[in-house]
C-alpha cells in the first residue's frame, strides 16, 4: 500500500490517489523531474525562500494560493480545467460529435505529437533561462523569473500528466525523454529551434515571455479548441498561468521602454547608453530578433499536419467557436504570403492547409497590440520615436521566405546586403555585450537596476519593497 | 524525354566526397529541381530525378573509383536524412510512371546490396535526422545503418497509416528477411506513423548502431574505415573514366555503338540487333584497362542498361522487345574467356557484376522478350543469355534458301555456366530446367561448340526452329499474336513465368511486395477520389472503403 499522500504531494484535480497505473508511473518520474530541476532549473536557486503562487485548485476564485516556498519544495501539480457539461468537438470531420475521453486509437501518433512538441517547449525555456537569476534587475523581477519557471515545470507536468494517463508504455518513454534533451545540447537539442539559443540578459528574458510564450498562448489556444478533452482541458487551465507569463512579458519590456524613454527626454538624446538605459533603438533590434524567430515557430505557411490536424478534431484555429464559418473548411481559401518576382505578394491556398498561417496571423495583431502599448509610454514622454514590429518576411528561417533575404519592410535584398545590415537590424555582439555590462544584479527589496523602472504594482496586493525572495 | 545520363558535374540533389578509401555521397535535394512540374522536392524528398543521379554515383563509385572500399551515405540537411518519394509526386503522376519509378529505385538499392556484398564497396547509411518511408528505405539497402541518436530523429515506415499504400521499395521485405525484424515488432513499427527512435530502433534491429550528434561523422569515418580494411579493393587500383555514352536517336531509330533499334510502332515493337564487336578483344588483363568503357563487354553493359531504362520509361506502348544479333561469335567468346580468367580482377569483376545487373534489369522489364536467331547471328555466352532470358525464342532450322550464309548457330560459354545469375540465385540454364540436373549437365558439356538449330532445341535452349518455308510466318504471327493480348495480363503472365524456383530478397521484392504495391496503387482507397494517397497534402482525411478484398 502507498503511503503517500498525493494530494498534498502533487495537488491535483484528476483523481491521482485512486489512479494505480498513474501513481505508479508519476512515482517513477517525479525524482527524474527533481533531478533535472536541480540541474537544469535556476542556477543556485535551490535554498531561496520564494513567495510563489501554487494552483491548488479551478475555480475562478482562489485557484492559487501564494506563499513563501522553496522552489524544489514547489508543488507542482496536475490540474485539468472543469469538464464542461455535454461539449461536442467544435470543428473538422467530427464536428458535433460528443468530444473523446479517451484517445482515439486512429489519431493516437498525432495527439501524442502534439503533446510531445508542445510539452517540450516548457522544460527548455526554464533552461534557457538557468542563469539569469545571477544578474537580475530586483527583488520583484527575480520572484518574477522564479514564478514563471516553476509554471513551465507544471505545464510539463500537465503535458506528462496527459502522456503517463492515456499513452500506456510510449507515453511513458516520450515523458522520459523530456528530461534528456536539453536546451542547446549538441547531442540532444530541443525540438524547435528557437528553444535552443540561452536567454543572457533580461532584456532577452522580457522579449522571451512577451514574445515566445506568446506563441505559447496561441499553441494552448488552439489546443484547448481539441476534440480529446483532456488535452483541452489541460490546456485551458495552464492559460490562465501563461497570461501571468506575458504579463511580465509586457510589462518588463514597457518597464525597459519607460526608463529608456525618461533618460531621452531628461538627456534629450536617444542615445542614452552612457547614462545608464538601453537605447530604444537597441530595444527595437531584440524586438525583430525575437518576433523573426517566433514566426518561425508556428511552421510552414501551407501544412499538410496542421490540415490533418484540423480535421482531425485535434487542434482548432484560435478563439475556433467565434469564427463564423462552417468549421471544415473543405472549400474555403486563405490568402497566403507568396514571392513572386522577387515581390511578396498574397497568394489563396486551401484554408485548410493555410490554418499554420491563420494562427501567426493572430499572432502578428496580438503582438501589434501590445507594441502600441510600449508606443504610448514613449509618447507619454515626449520623445519621438516608435517602436514596430519588422516585415513577416525579415530573418526567416522556415516557409516561403527562407530561402531569400529581406530588408524589415519585406523588400527582397541581396545575401549581401543582408549580411552588410544584419548588425544593424539585430543585435550584435557589441549590443549583447553592452546590455550584459548592465546587467548587474539588484536583490535588495525595492531597489531597480538603473535601466529598468519599476512595476507600477507588487504582487497579491504586497508593496514593491516587500522581499519577494529571501536569498539564501 | 527523361534521360538516365548524367555525371557528378552535373548532379542537383548529391555531392560525392572521396577521401581515399572512404567516399561520402551527401543526400541535398534541391527543393525547386524536379524532374518534372508541379511539386517540390521537401525535406530530402526524391521523384526520379534525384535516383538517376543516386544510380550515377554508385555505378561511378565502382568504376571510377577502385580505391574507394567504403560509402557512407548521409544528408546534407540538418534533422532531416531522408522523408522518401515525394508524395505529390505520387499523386500527380500516372500508375506506369509510379510503377516505373519504384522498380528503378528498387534495381538501384539492389545494386548498392550488390556493391557491398560482391564488390567489397560496403554501404554505410549514416541517418542523421529523421529517415521516413523511402527515406529509411534507402538506409535499409545499406549494409550498416548508423541512427543519430538525438531523442527525436526516427526510422519510420508510415506508409499504411499515412498513405494506404505500402513501403514498396524493398521496405517491408527487407526490415524482415534482411534484418530479421521480429515480424509482430515490424507489423507495430508499419502501422508508427512517427516512427522509432534510438534505444528500442536499436534493441528491435532497425538499426546497428546509435550516435551522439556531436560525434556523427566522427564515429561513421571511424565505422567506414574499420570495413575498409577488410575490403579486397585495390588501394593502388586506378579507376577508368564511365564517359558520355554515344547515342544516337533519329525518327523511329536508336543507335549504339553496340547496338542498333529500329521501333516498329504499328507491331509495338523494338527491333534490338546487338553488333558484335568488330575486333578481337586484347590479348591481355592491362589491355582491357587501357581500353576501359571502350571494351565492348563493357559498352555493351552500359549501352543496353540504358536502352532498357530508356525504353520503359519514355516507349511504354513498345511492348515487345525482339532480340537479333549480328557479327563474331569468336570475338564474343574472346571477350568471354577474359572475363572468366581474369574475374579476380577489380575491373573484371565490376564488368561481370554490372552485365549480371543488366540482365536482371531485363529480366524484370514488364515487356514482352522475344529473340530471333537467323543465320550470321552470333548469341554466344553473355549475349546468349538474353535469348535465354526471353519469353520465346525462334531459331532457323538451316539456311534462308537461295543463301550462302551459313546456318544460325548458338555457343554456350562459362559465362552462362555461372557469374551471371538470376534473382532468384540460379543461372537462366538452372532456371530453364529447373530441378532437371541431367539436361543442364548435358548443356555444360556442349560448351565452346557452336549449336545448330536441331541440337539447340533438343538440348531445350530454344522455343522452336522453323525452317525457312515457315520462319517469316511464324515470326510474323508470334509479334503480331503478342501485340493483340493486353498488356496487362501479358505483364502478369510473363513475370509469373519467368521466375521459377526459389525465392530471395529480391524474387520477393519484384514479386510480392511489387506486385502487392502496384494493386494497392490502383484501388480506390489509395487513389480514389477519397483516398489516402490522392488527399494527402489537402489536410483532407480519407473515406476507406472497409470491405476486405
Amino acid at each position: 500500500m502507498s503511503t503517500i499522500d498525493y494530494s498534498e504531494k502533487i495537488p491535483n484535480n484528476v483523481n491521482l490517489s485512486e489512479d494505480r497505473r498513474l501513481q505508479r508511473a508519476l512515482e517513477k518520474w517525479q525524482p527524474a523531474f527533481l533531478g533535472w530541476w536541480d540541474q537544469m532549473g535556476p542556477e543556485s536557486s535551490s535554498n531561496h525562500e520564494v513567495f510563489l503562487r501554487t494552483a491548488i485548485d479551478v475555480s475562478a476564485k482562489g485557484w492559487a494560493h501564494f506563499d513563501m516556498v522553496k522552489m524544489p519544495d514547489y508543488r507542482w501539480g496536475i490540474f485539468l480545467a472543469d469538464k464542461e457539461k455535454d461539449r461536442k468537438i467544435g470543428f473538422g470531420n467530427h464536428m458535433g460529435q460528443d468530444v473523446w475521453q479517451e484517445v482515439p486509437g486512429e489519431y493516437r501518433s498525432e495527439l501524442r505529437r502534439l503533446i510531445v512538441t508542445q510539452g517540450d517547449t516548457e522544460p527548455a525555456s526554464v533552461e534557457q533561462q538557468r542563469y539569469l537569476g545571477l544578474s537580475c534587475p530586483s527583488n520583484y523581477d527575480l520572484r518574477s523569473l522564479f514564478q514563471v519557471n516553476v509554471e513551465e515545470g507544471r505545464h510539463l507536468w500537465a503535458m506528462v500528466y496527459l502522456l503517463h494517463a492515456y499513452f500506456g508504455r510510449d507515453g511513458r518513454e516520450e515523458a522520459e525523454e523530456m528530461l534528456l534533451r536539453h536546451s542547446g545540447d549538441v547531442d540532444k537539442p530541443r525540438i524547435l529551434e528557437a528553444f535552443n539559443v540561452p536567454t543572457e540578459d533580461w532584456l532577452s528574458f522580457f522579449m522571451f515571455t512577451f514574445f515566445q510564450d506568446r506563441d505559447g498562448k496561441f499553441q494552448l489556444t488552439s489546443l484547448a479548441e481539441s476534440g480529446f478533452d483532456p488535452l483541452s482541458r489541460s490546456c485551458r487551465f495552464m492559460l490562465t498561468e501563461e497570461a501571468h507569463h506575458m504579463f511580465v512579458g509586457e510589462s518588463g519590456v514597457g518597464r525597459v521602454v519607460e526608463r529608456s524613454a525618461q533618460l531621452s527626454a531628461e538627456h534629450d538624446t536617444l542615445e542614452v547608453g552612457r547614462h545608464g538605459g538601453i537605447p530604444l533603438a537597441m530595444i527595437q533590434k531584440w524586438i525583430n530578433f525575437h518576433f523573426s524567430i517566433c514566426l518561425d515557430l508556428f511552421g510552414q505557411e501551407k501544412s499538410t499536419n496542421a490540415a490533418n490536424f484540423y480535421s482531425m478534431g485535434l487542434k482548432g484555429r484560435y478563439n475556433e467557436n467565434k469564427i463564423e464559418d462552417d468549421h471544415l473548411l473543405n472549400n474555403d481559401g486563405f490568402l497566403v504570403p507568396d514571392l513572386q518576382n522577387g515581390k511578396v505578394i498574397m497568394s489563396e491556398i486551401s484554408a485548410l492547409t493555410a490554418i499554420n498561417e491563420r494562427l501567426r496571423n493572430d499572432y502578428r495583431d496580438d503582438c501589434q497590440k501590445g507594441v502600441d502599448r510600449w508606443n504610448r509610454i514613449i509618447e507619454k514622454a515626449n520623445v519621438d520615436f516608435k517602436l514596430t514590429l519588422p516585415h513577416i518576411a525579415f530573418n526567416r528561417n522556415i516557409g516561403t521566405f527562407q530561402d531569400n533575404d529581406f530588408d524589415l519592410e519585406g523588400n527582397l535584398i541581396s545575401a549581401e546586403e543582408f549580411a552588410a545590415n544584419k548588425d544593424t537590424w539585430m543585435p550584435n555582439s557589441k549590443d549583447r555585450e553592452f546590455v550584459k555590462s548592465l546587467m548587474q544584479r539588484v536583490v535588495e527589496p525595492g531597489k531597480m537596476a538603473g535601466w529598468i523602472a519599476p512595476p507600477s504594482r507588487g504582487i497579491q496586493g504586497k508593496d514593491i519593497e516587500y522581499e519577494y525572495v529571501i536569498l539564501q | 524525354m527523361i534521360d538516365f545520363q548524367t555525371t557528378p558535374e552535373t548532379y542537383s540533389h548529391w555531392r560525392l566526397e572521396i577521401d581515399g578509401p572512404v567516399a561520402t555521397l551527401i543526400m541535398d535535394v534541391n527543393e525547386t529541381e524536379g524532374i518534372a512540374e508541379g511539386y517540390e522536392l521537401k525535406l530530402n524528398s526524391y521523384d526520379l530525378g534525384v535516383d538517376i543521379e543516386l544510380y550515377d554515383a554508385t555505378q561511378r563509385l565502382r568504376f571510377e573509383h577502385p580505391e574507394v572500399k567504403t560509402v557512407i551515405l548521409t544528408s546534407g540537411k540538418d534533422r532531416v536524412f531522408c522523408a522518401g518519394a515525394n508524395i505529390s509526386m505520387l499523386g500527380s503522376s500516372s500508375h506506369g510512371h509510379k510503377v516505373n519509378f519504384c522498380k528503378f529505385t528498387n534495381e538501384t538499392r539492389n545494386g548498392i546490396e550488390d556493391a557491398s556484398v560482391f564488390s567489397d564497396q560496403r554501404y554505410i547509411c549514416l541517418v542523421n535526422g529523421t529517415a521516413a518511408g523511402g527515406g529509411y528505405e534507402l538506409a535499409l539497402a545499406a549494409d550498416y545503418i548508423m541512427l543519430i541518436d538525438d531523442g527525436a530523429s526516427t526510422v519510420s515506415l508510415p506508409e499504411v497509416p499515412l498513405l494506404a499504400v505500402l513501403p514498396g521499395t524493398g521496405g517491408l521485405t527487407r526490415v524482415v528477411d534482411k534484418r530479421h525484424v521480429r515480424k509482430d515488432r515490424a507489423d507495430f513499427f508499419c502501422t508508427l506513423a512517427e516512427g522509432i527512435k534510438g534505444k528500442r530502433a536499436l534493441e528491435w534491429k532497425l538499426v546497428d548502431e546509435l550516435v551522439p550528434r556531436s560525434k556523427l561523422l566522427e564515429t561513421a569515418q571511424e565505422r567506414a574505415l574499420e570495413f575498409a580494411k577488410n575490403s579486397a579493393r585495390p588501394s593502388d587500383g586506378v579507376g577508368i573514366k564511365l564517359r558520355p555514352l554515344k547515342r544516337e536517336i533519329v525518327g523511329n531509330e536508336i543507335n549504339y555503338k553496340t547496338l542498333s533499334v529500329d521501333l516498329d510502332r504499328e507491331h509495338a515493337l523494338a527491333e534490338i540487333t546487338i553488333l558484335a564487336p568488330s575486333e578481337a578483344p586484347p590479348s591481355n588483363l592491362e589491355g582491357i584497362h587501357e581500353l576501359g568503357d571502350a571494351f565492348w563487354h563493357l559498352a555493351l553493359a552500359r549501352e543496353l542498361d540504358d536502352l532498357i531504362l530508356h525504353l520503359r520509361t519514355n516507349e511504354p506502348e513498345i511492348s515487345t522487345w525482339g532480340f537479333k544479333a549480328t557479327g563474331s561469335a569468336d570475338f564474343i567468346e574472346a571477350g568471354d574467356k577474359l572475363l572468366l580468367e581474369y574475374a579476380e580482377d577489380w575491373l573484371i569483376k565490376e564488368i561481370t557484376l554490372f552485365l549480371k545487373r543488366t540482365l536482371k534489369r531485363l529480366d524484370v522489364s514488364s515487356r514482352s522478350l522475344l529473340s530471333f536467331i537467323e543465320p550470321g547471328s552470333c548469341f554466344t555466352g553473355t549475349i546468349l543469355e538474353i535469348v535465354l532470358s526471353s519469353d520465346r525464342s525462334y531459331m532457323l532450322d538451316g539456311s534462308f534458301e537461295g543463301s550462302n550464309v551459313p546456318p544460325a548457330k548458338l555457343r554456350i560459354t562459362g559465362m552462362n555456366l555461372g557469374p551471371l545469375p538470376m534473382c532468384n540465385g540460379l543461372t537462366r540454364i538452372e532456371t530453364r530446367h529447373l530441378n532437371d540436373k541431367q539436361a543442364v549437365e548435358l548443356i555444360e558439356s556442349v560448351k565452346g561448340r557452336d549449336l545448330e538449330a536441331e541440337e539447340a532445341d533438343e538440348l531445350g535452349l530454344i522455343t522452336f526452329i522453323p525452317d525457312d518455308i515457315d520462319w517469316e510466318d511464324e515470326v510474323r504471327l508470334a509479334i503480331e499474336e503478342r501485340a493483340s493480348y493486353s498488356t496487362d495480363a501479358l505483364t502478369g503472365m510473363e513475370a509469373s513465368l519467368r521466375f521459377v524456383g526459389p525465392e530471395t530478397l529480391e524474387t520477393k521484392i519484384f514479386g510480392r511486395l511489387s506486385a502487392w504495391q502496384n494493386w494497392i496503387f490502383q484501388r480506390p482507397n489509395a487513389v480514389g477520389e477519397e483516398g489516402a494517397l490522392n488527399l494527402f497534402g489537402t489536410g483532407k482525411q480519407a473515406n476507406f472503403d472497409k470491405k476486405r478484398v
